[in-house]
């Protein structure tokens, strides 16, 4: 009779009996709802221990990957050891080794945790300043290629930390970081399988650590990067993706403006729609997309009615917590 | 023995092989897919499957007074009967394009119009 552990108590698990029910009828304080493991509200972790194959059906690969599965389609065969989904809110320290301007309104900062910290490019950190003020930041690193971490900051108008990372923050200081989290990266396999990452503004950090990520796993598929902004200058890393191109014939680099004046070289108008302009058939594609909420929601119905199967849709819409009371149209000029 | 209607249509492969072809039929149509519309996408599909393994005579645990209380928002913001028409279209659709035979289809359908009521709260 496996044995579950959970919240430092130890649970009996009867034959036939799913984690879930186990949990439920010893009194454990656990959420859940359809019990059939299609809600998914009562996702958990298992560190330790092997689920059955079947208890993680229909998750993303990502999601298995960091051992999560269903409680109530669950019926284990050996003991587990069993997490809450967000248990990890714990933080660490980080000292910025660097800090530099790659656009007028994007700065790169890079971050040297006290603790070397396991993630995959595309998660995200939650960094806290001093005063206990929090935001979420992609990596745009990639854990083999880079010694440090990378983020990209967008100065926001109003926005408290990205102003004060701009203004005030300076190399040597040092910043609390919770991470990673987020599912929104590149699983190794199905490498022949064509990818599409659409982003906006600094959206593109973590579809650099993804495209980088893949391509030094050997993905032999095309990638095809479409980075977005109205104005030119709200393109950064130019070089950097061009080389990239240059040096992978499978990676396509994409710039788009969505504004009046678009430079040679560049493609006409918002990423998305030339992303999905150039791939009307996303059947068998993967897809990440990531950058301002509107564009992520609208972009992964796209593709998902262009083809792309649910669970080859990644998406990460950055939250703006600060400009959340603006009316749509001044946002939209403002991160577009 | 006779089986049950949803092992002749294929059981839960045939609701697999159907939620994406139907989802999408439903997100794709303009006068309907505010409906459906939601943040959580995911969640959203995995409601049509719920919706599919239902009224292919699956193992569901809805009852007629979970189908009012799920859709009375919606009736709210002004579901009516020629939205549902438009989904049970759609329904027959994803049957026909899966080449399910006319008399399973029709089950499939009965199933689906005996729920009418309860989902626009009549």
């Amino acid at each position: 009779m496996p044995t579950l552990r959970y919240a430092g108590r130890a649970f009996d698990c009867a034959p036939g009996e799913t984690v879930l029910a186990a949990l439920i009828r010893q009194g454990a304080d656990v959420p859940y709802s359809c019990r059939k493991g299609t809600c998914l509200t009562c996702l958990m972790r298992a560190p330790q221990g092997t689920v059955p194959a079947a208890a993680q059906a229909g998750l993303k690969d990502s999601l298995a990957l960091e051992t999560y599965f269903l409680p109530c389609i669950c019926t284990p065969e050996q003991d587990l050891v069993l997490a809450a989904p967000d248990d990890a809110q714990v933080f660490s320290r980080a000292t910025v080794v660097a800090l530099e301007r790659l656009a007028p309104s994007i700065a790169r900062v890079i971050l040297r945790p006290a603790a070397s910290l396991y993630y995959r490019a595309g998660q995200f950190l939650n960094l806290r300043r001093a005063d206990g003020l929090v935001r979420s930041y992609s990596l745009a690193s990639v854990p083999r290629l880079d010694p440090d971490l990378e983020i990209h900051v967008k100065r926001l108008p109003g926005g408290a930390m990205s102003n004060w990372v701009f203004d005030d923050l300076a190399p040597g200081e040092s910043l609390d970081l919770q991470g990673p989290n987020g599912t929104c990266f590149y699983v190794p396999g199905r490498e022949a399988q064509s990818l599409l990452l659409v982003g906006n503004g600094s959206g593109l950090a973590p579809l650099i650590g993804i495209a980088r990520d893949a391509l030094q796993a050997g993905h032999r598929g095309a990638i095809h990067l479409y980075h977005g902004s109205r104005h030119p200058r709200g393109l950064y890393l130019q070089e950097t993706l061009t080389d990239l191109a240059a040096a992978h014939p499978e990676f396509h680099y994409h710039p788009c403006v969505s504004g009046l004046v678009v430079p040679e070289g560049h493609r006409a108008g918002r990423a998305e729609a030339v992303a999905f302009g150039d791939h009307g058939d996303l059947t068998g594609w993967r897809v990440f997309l990531c950058g301002y909420p509107p564009m992520v929601q609208g972009a992964r119905k796209q593709a998902y009615l262009a083809g792309a199967a649910m669970a080859d849709i990644y998406a990460d819409p950055f939250e703006l917590r600060e400009l959340r009371q603006k009316p749509r149209a001044a946002l939209t000029d403002q991160v577009a | 023995m006779t089986q049950s209607l949803y092992e002749q249509i294929g059981g839960e492969a045939a609701v697999d092989a159907a939620v994406d072809l139907f989802y999408r039929k439903v997100l794709a149509d303009g006068t309907i897919s505010h409906f459906f519309d939601d943040t959580d996408m995911e969640q959203q599909r995995a409601k049509q499957k719920s919706f599919l393994a239902m009224v292919f005579g699956g193992p569901n645990s809805y009852s007629g007074k979970d189908m009012r209380e799920a859709h009375a928002p919606l009736v709210a913001k002004g579901l009516n009967e020629a939205h549902f028409n438009a989904v049970a279209g759609h329904l027959k659709a994803t049957l026909d394009e899966l080449n399910v035979s006319a008399s399973l289809t029709d089950q499939v359908l009965a199933i689906a119009g005996g729920a009418r009521d309860d989902v626009l709260n009549r």
